[in-house]
């Protein structure tokens, strides 16, 4: 049952063959077992989830059931959930207990999705390794030693290491499908504007999004049929007709014309990923695609470009924690500024505030043209620079890391060689296009690597499509990590 | 040396919405601190501003009628600083691009006509506010007021005294009640005013260092400020001194401005346009609907009014200095469209008279303009005198006032009858039959003999001593024009 997909486990309840009490026990049990091992949850509550089961159980027995109907999904804890606590990672938020929920977490809801944990990660989703987290680091699954990748760490883990059947994670540069390639799951970043921002606490809101971590490309399908839709509650949000993402999954792929950016092939992957990239692709050949050559001349500007800008976005965002309404505020103080600095100073981790100076410091009168404008007009060449590849493709391939998952503490202090694991990611984001992860094997010491494939806008189906035919010709993405020793 | 003062005002218009410019919460003013504060307002993890429409055309209305450019699109953007009362660390305004750009308003100051240019009016959302009384040693926060949504409306520095910057501050503050787009209630904040003052020497063109008033909230204090400030800022130059560029406070109990941050700890915003709020499009269709949703100005009114009715300058503003006055008049004078100046002069003077002794506006009035115009009528085919209809207008004042009902509430065809009510009932109604004012003017030749015999004399005034006999004799109710006519035969 525990390596079961999605729409497996769908059946299984929608037959009655198990109740969805009996399933979210199962995993929950699994999941509060392995979390002092992985550390991939911040919150599990059994009773919370149960009651959610219990619930599902009688929308099943009544004849309502959906899709994800009493499936067990965990939850990132950047996602406000009422009644659960929702630290977003920080001690900022170490205290609070949301009084609404998120739009996506409606969504589950109202699916009768039950809501397994609230997943750790790095600190409002600043980061690339989670060890950022006030909650402490998350381990990668196939290897302790090694980190999941962020921000989105401890969902990847939970899914990699069967403690949730899915996840939900959110990407700003890469935290969806970084952490799915280094964890060997399957990860998608949709169009931005496709999933609701609502109540999905604020890293750099022109680049956040919200999508589905699973074992597959079937499962991630069946979550975004869930996921995503417009909300008034959100002005960046998309009013589009619904769209069945499940209903290409089984078209050949014969003539489909993979772009192959000559930027992405160069010296900085390393051999192995490289090596598994490589035979992912042929295997696309075999499958009837033909690969182009395609340029994303700015390619290099990405990371620089975006690292302005979040922080910018960032600076802002931030500036609520005050410790005046809510959240963590300082024992004791001298006066008003004294309270915010000292809530702040003791409230945020390092990287937080790196990026909070980095963004007051962009935003600032005197520095705003330099940094700030000419940052926004790359990101318009970049996304100009996706727009003449689809010209000539009709999807873009590479790897999604440029290296396997690295070790804890490798590169925590070195902030610049941390930013450059997303140096893939991240464009997609800039242009909000949509791009997904998935497993093509493993690299070095038997670390997963990932396969990035980005579409054109609203092109989920399609990429869907192209990664549900590989996963039917291999195997890769059913690869379990070794089940940890001596755990009661 | 002579000194000029140059003025410019920002004047924050809190806008007519029901709720907020970016959450659904109320803006009702007066309830229970923190009652109309939703998520949104509270700056929850995670919550995104959703903009308000009618806050937009409220701007384009504005717009339209100081004859700007509305920009499309416009951008919102953060202004970001931290205060307990702000509670996403930043508040939602324009900054380039605003709703509104340029424009120009025209009015009367001292019998002459000056005209001001508008930079700009943008849209923000208010702040909350800091309670300091009900807490011994802490604050309390009342978010009820944040969110609230303000049209900032930016000056150039075209005024020259406090009394035109008072007549600029009260004409845009009876626009926008005219346009409908603010209450104009000045003590709940609703309408308030920063003034900027520089001095320089008379025929310099170059502008002084300013000094920024904040937070005026009536137009006393308004002038009583700027007067001040000008009177500081000379002393200090006479003095050799020089201004420093500042944001000061007026103190009404002591009647001046007092330093509250200068330029050197002027914050740094660092503005940027709000990603969770895409670029606002208007479209030339949604200008045309506002356009066509809007009113008639009243500067377009005034000029109606004196061609259409014949009303000199001076009536036609006065007329149109409130839309509830203007649109009073207007129900009156279409009523009696053979009068519009006795219309003219009944609204201006004794209804106007009435409301400011009862400290109620037009749209409160307890009578309907169908019922004072059928009082009009009443006057004007002789049934009652100018004098007695004031007598009928005092009494349908108190009878209707004494109902409770404004006449906006009320069934205009009850209308009708209420002044005939009262002439009839009372007996008010004018003796204007020859043969019953015959046999009154004979009884008084009779005994008024040494009056006649001194008018015969040629003596005008006895004439008027005769005519004010009849009256008295009439109760007041003799028609006085048939009285003349009639002595003057008999006295032949």
């Amino acid at each position: 049952m525990l390596n079961a997909s999605l729409s497996q486990l769908s059946a299984l309840l929608a037959a009655k063959k198990i109740s969805s009490v009996e399933l979210t026990a199962e995993f929950f049990k699994r999941a509060q077992a392995l979390n002092s091992h992985y550390n991939a949850f911040i919150t599990l509550s059994e009773e919370t989830s149960l009651a959610q089961a219990r619930a599902a159980d009688r929308l099943i027995a009544s004849g309502g059931a959906k899709p994800l109907t009493g499936v067990p999904i965990a939850q990132k804890d950047i996602f406000c959930t009422k009644g659960w606590l929702t630290t977003c990672g920080s001690r900022m938020l170490s205290n609070f207990v949301s009084p609404y929920d998120a739009g996506v977490i409606e969504r589950f809801n109202a699916a009768g999705a039950v809501n397994i944990g609230k997943t750790n990660m790095d600190e409002f989703a600043m980061g690339s390794s989670n060890e950022t987290s006030f909650y402490g680091p998350v381990k990668n699954p196939w290897d302790i030693a090694a980190v999941p990748g962020g921000s989105s760490g401890g969902s990847a883990c939970a899914v990699a290491a069967r403690l949730a059947p899915a996840a939900t994670g959110t990407d700003t540069g890469g935290s969806i499908r970084q952490p799915a390639a280094l964890c060997g799951i399957s990860g998608l970043k949709p169009t931005y504007g496709l999933a609701s921002r609502y109540g999905m606490i604020a890293f750099a809101s022109s680049l956040d999004q919200a999508g589905p971590m699973a074992k597959s490309a079937e499962d991630l399908a069946l979550m975004l049929n869930v996921m995503t839709g417009f909300d008034p509650r959100d002005s960046t949000s998309l009013q589009r007709e619904p769209e069945d993402y499940t209903r290409d999954l089984q078209k050949p792929l014969d003539g489909l014309r993979i772009g192959l950016p000559k930027e992405y092939f160069v010296d900085e992957i390393s051999d192995d990923v490289a090596r598994a990239v490589e035979a992912s692709l042929a295997e696309y050949r075999k499958l009837g695609a033909k690969t182009v050559e395609v340029s994303l001349p700015n390619t290099s500007l990405s990371v620089p470009v975006y690292y302005v800008l979040a922080p910018a976005e960032a600076s802002s965002n931030l500036s609520r924690f005050d410790g005046v309404r809510y959240g963590y505020r300082a024992p004791e103080y001298d006066d008003l500024n004294d309270m915010y600095r000292k809530s702040r100073a003791h409230g945020f981790g390092a990287e937080v505030k790196r990026r909070i100076l980095i963004g007051t410091y962009v935003l600032s009168h005197g520095y705003y043209d330099a940094y700030y404008i000419q940052a926004q007009k790359l990101r318009r060449l970049i996304a100009q620079d996706f727009a003449e590849a689809f010209k000539q493709c009709d999807i873009i391939m590479g790897p999604t890391s440029p290296t396997v998952a690295f070790n804890l503490g490798e590169k925590s202090n070195d902030p610049v060689q941390m930013y450059l694991s997303d140096a893939y990611t991240i464009a997609v984001n800039l242009a909000g296009l949509p791009g997904m992860s998935i497993p093509v094997g493993f690299g070095n010491k038997n670390r997963p690597v990932g396969l990035h494939i980005v579409g054109n806008y609203f092109s989920e189906a399609q990429m869907l499509n192209v990664a549900h035919r590989y996963q039917l010709a291999t195997d890769w993405h059913t690869r379990m990590p070794a089940e940890p020793g001596n755990i009661d | 040396m002579q000194w000029e003062t140059v003025i410019g005002l920002e004047v924050h218009a809190q806008l007519s919405t029901q709720s907020k410019i970016f959450s659904g919460a109320s803006t009702a003013f007066g309830v229970a601190p923190n009652a109309e504060a939703c998520a949104v307002d509270l700056a929850l993890p995670g919550v995104l501003p959703v903009l308000n429409r009618g806050a937009v055309e409220r701007a384009i209305r504005f717009g339209l009628a100081v004859g700007a450019k509305i920009n499309s699109p416009s951008i919102f953007a953060r202004k970001n600083y931290f205060y307990p009362d702000l509670p996403k660390g930043y508040q939602i305004s324009q900054y380039e691009l605003p709703v509104v750009e340029g424009g120009t308003v025209t009015f009367q100051v001292a019998e002459t006509e000056k005209t001001v240019r508008l930079v700009r009016a943008h849209l923000e959302e208010d702040a909350g506010k800091s309670l300091h009384e009900d807490f011994h040693g802490m604050t309390g926060i009342d978010l009820n007021r944040a969110g609230t949504p303000l049209l900032e409306i930016v000056s150039e520095p075209d005024m020259r005294s406090s009394a035109e910057a008072v007549a600029y501050a009260k004409i845009l503050h009876s626009l926008v009640r005219w346009i409908g787009i603010c209450d104009g209630n000045m003590q709940e904040g609703s309408f308030r005013c920063d003034a900027n003052v520089s001095v320089r020497p008379s025929g310099s063109d170059k502008l002084g260092t300013r000094c920024e008033i904040k937070n005026l909230n009536s137009f006393r204090f308004l002038e009583k400020a700027i007067d001040h400030e000008a009177r500081r800022q000379i002393e200090i130059i006479e003095e050799g001194g020089i201004i420093q560029q500042q944001t000061r406070l007026y103190d009404p109990d002591k009647d001046e401005t007092r330093a509250m941050r200068s330029k050197e700890d002027a914050q740094d915003y660092r503005y940027f346009p709000d990603p969770d709020l895409l670029p606002l499009e208007i479209s030339e269709n949604w200008i045309s609907e506002v356009r066509s949703a809007s009113p008639e100005l009243p500067s377009q009114m005034r000029s109606r009014l004196e061609r259409d009715y014949g009303l000199s300058s001076y009536d036609s503003a006065t007329l149109t200095a409130d839309r509830d006055i203007a649109e009073y008049f207007e129900a009156v004078a279409r009523k009696l469209p053979s009068d519009p100046k006795l219309c003219a002069n009944w609204v201006m003077g004794e209804t106007s008279a009435y409301l400011n002794d009862e400290g109620r506006s037009f749209d409160h009035c307890p009578l309907s303009p169908n019922e004072l115009a059928q009082l009009l009528t009443r006057i004007k085919d002789g049934t009652i005198s100018g004098k007695m209809a004031k007598e009928v207008f005092r009494q349908m004042w108190i009878k209707r006032r004494d109902e409770a009902t404004a006449w906006k509430s009320r069934n205009a065809q009850m209308d009708e009858s209420l002044a005939d009510q009262i002439i009839e009932s009372q007996g008010l109604k004018q003796i204007s039959d020859s043969g019953a004012l015959e046999n009154l003017i004979a009884e008084v030749i009779a005994a008024n003999g040494k009056s006649v015999e001194e008018f015969k004399a040629g003596k005008e005034k006895a004439f008027n001593a005769l005519v004010g006999q009849v009256m008295k004799a009439g109760k007041g109710k003799a028609n006085p024009a048939q009285v003349n006519e009639i002595l003057r035969n008999k006295l032949k």
